[in-house]
């Protein structure tokens, strides 16, 4: 008889200490949730020229709020040779899950060098774009957690750059910011390279004023800009910072450079 | 002796025409569902991916798969005009702006694209595909009609796996003039003279219903194409960005422009007076 006055909640109603009702549990066979993701944090970016394309990425690899390295690269060299990547003319970047980033890369990496050993001549960029949009399709149902950006020289040898999906929709775009600042550097690129809500001054008033109309940069300018988005979005976010990683890939081939960002 | 020559003799025309391979290869245009997709290793596979890739019914979801749009395609006495946005969004990111979301199979077969973008993209390709060895084979082009059933069928062989797609199939062949089909991933596959697809639909229906006659100019339906378009723009926040035209006659289709469309509004507003619920005052 004790029990009708225990002071305890009523069965399936509302606990004391809860806001909400908690709901009683299914007494059916429950499957352990499968999770195989964690998000790696980070960020990259892409701007195409004239004759060049530029990838970056930072070198910071985050789980939650730690760190776990302050150097684990996110842009890859694709179809080159020994462990340099010699001879390469085509640059991956992938940000997300490092894990399915490193599986992608070397699929990828594998298939253009068994295109060249095959046709006996270097896959094109365009054919390796539509390639990678295959390779990440093929997990429609089991996705790649990640979002890449493919950068190369087209056949008239001007600046090329791919943007995908986490399941492979993409295309070719003048520049591309992804990962966890995107939403800082994307707003930034729109702006200094391809001139969006940019006026002719002069050029009228209101609504007659013209729209500044967008030209490839030159590759001074654009290493600055990459540098000062980098910069910036370590200010401001926290999975982004420790080193910046740029590839620059001519006509010439991949040229590589590394440059501190801060570590806080 | 009759049996040495049953064994040794064969029908008259055993050779000709499509051997069994060749025949099962034609009717069976669709892959098997097999090993070709990678699946997570749980029971529910497409409960799975809706947790992680559907930020309608989980908006914390981890992946985010670019969607949201407007598509149109409507058919008139010249042909078929089909018009689309070309905005991405995941979440409330915009992904995009410069989406193409008229897919070009061939040069006189169309396809839009509305729901997930990489579903759309490939397929459609796969589409293009089998249209051309549907060329190859019977040395003449495929009708929109079957092309059509091709997609339809695939899709339908996928459903319930969690592929989202909106798209509409437009094109002109000699023996059914211009045609337009909608097809959906549920399995939907309809023939009609008006679609208009994706989250801002209901706007490009009220302009597009309102406007729309089968007698309509070239010129006429292009602009209400355009209009319709910009109308879901306007009203619809995951739609935005170009507006892409297209035209398809007779002899193929024709591009009339990826046009911005700010200056559109502007120009529709200050030009004809229409939109006066937005004030053009700068001050």
């Amino acid at each position: 008889m004790a029990s009708v006055f225990s002071g305890a909640p009523p069965q399936g109603g509302p606990g004391y200490s809860f806001s909400q009702t908690r709901i009683a549990t299914s007494s059916g066979i429950r499957e352990h949730s499968f999770y195989p993701y964690t998000d790696n944090g980070g960020s990259t970016l892409g701007v195409s020229g004239a004759d060049f394309t530029i990838l970056a990425g930072d070198t910071r690899s985050t789980s939650g709020y730690n760190i776990n390295t302050r150097y684990a690269p996110k842009l890859f060299k694709i179809g080159g040779e020994g462990p340099d990547g010699t001879g390469a003319r085509i640059v991956l970047s992938v940000v997300g899950f490092a894990a399915d980033g490193d599986a992608l890369k070397e699929r990828l990496d594998t298939i253009v060098k068994m295109y060249k050993y095959q046709h006996g001549k270097p896959m094109s960029v365009a054919a390796c774009a539509q390639r990678l949009s295959h390779i990440l399709y093929n997990k429609r149902f089991f996705p790649y957690y990640v979002h890449a950006i493919l950068g190369g020289l087209d056949e008239e040898g001007r600046g090329a750059l791919y943007s995908y999906d986490p399941v492979g929709s993409y295309e070719r775009e003048q520049c591309r910011a992804a990962g966890a600042a995107a939403s800082l550097i994307m707003p930034f690129l729109d702006n200094q390279v391809n001139f969006k809500n940019q006026y002719i001054p002069g050029s009228g008033v209101g609504h007659a004023l013209e729209q500044r109309v967008p030209e490839p940069l030159p590759r001074k300018d654009v290493e600055e800009l990459v540098k000062d988005a980098f910069t910036s979005a370590v200010e401001r976010h926290i999975e982004v910072g420790d080193g910046l990683q740029m590839m620059i890939i001519t006509k010439e081939g991949i040229q590589e450079t590394f440059s501190e960002l801060k570590k806080d | 002796m009759d049996t040495l020559i049953t064994q040794y003799s064969r029908p008259a025309f055993h050779d000709e025409g499509y051997s069994q391979e060749d025949q099962q290869e034609l009717s069976q245009v669709t892959p098997p569902l097999s090993l070709k997709f990678a699946l997570p290793p749980v029971a529910q596979s497409s409960a799975w991916l809706r947790s992680m890739t559907d930020d309608y019914s989980n908006p914390s979801c981890p992946i985010k798969i670019a969607h949201g749009t407007t598509t149109l395609a409507f058919r008139f006495k010249g042909g078929i005009i089909v018009a689309t946005d070309s905005r991405a969004t995941a979440g409330n990111w915009i992904a995009s702006q410069t989406v193409k979301k008229v897919i070009e199979i061939n040069n006189c077969l169309l396809g839009t694209m509305a729901g997930g973008a990489a579903d759309c993209q490939y397929w459609l390709a796969y589409l293009g595909m089998q249209c051309r060895l549907h060329e190859l084979r019977h040395k003449r082009r495929i009708s929109v009609a079957a092309a059509s059933k091709i997609l339809a069928n695939l899709v339908y062989s996928y459903k319930g796996m969690g592929l989202s797609m909106g798209t509409m199939c437009a094109g002109v062949t000699p023996q059914e003039g211009p045609a337009l089909y909608y097809i959906d991933s549920d399995g939907t596959r309809l023939a009609g003279n008006l679609f208009c697809v994706g989250s801002g639909q209901t706007f490009a229906y009220g302009v597009l219903d309102a406007e729309y006659n089968y007698d309509l100019s070239d010129d006429a339906a292009l602009e209400l194409g355009r209009r319709s378009i910009l109308a879901a723009t306007h009203r619809d926040a995951y739609s935005g960005g170009f507006i892409n035209l297209y035209h398809v006659k007779e002899d193929g289709w024709v591009k009339h422009g990826f046009s911005d469309t700010n200056p559109i509004f502007w120009k529709t507003k200050l030009e004809k007076g229409e939109f006066s619920n937005v004030t053009a005052d700068l001050g």
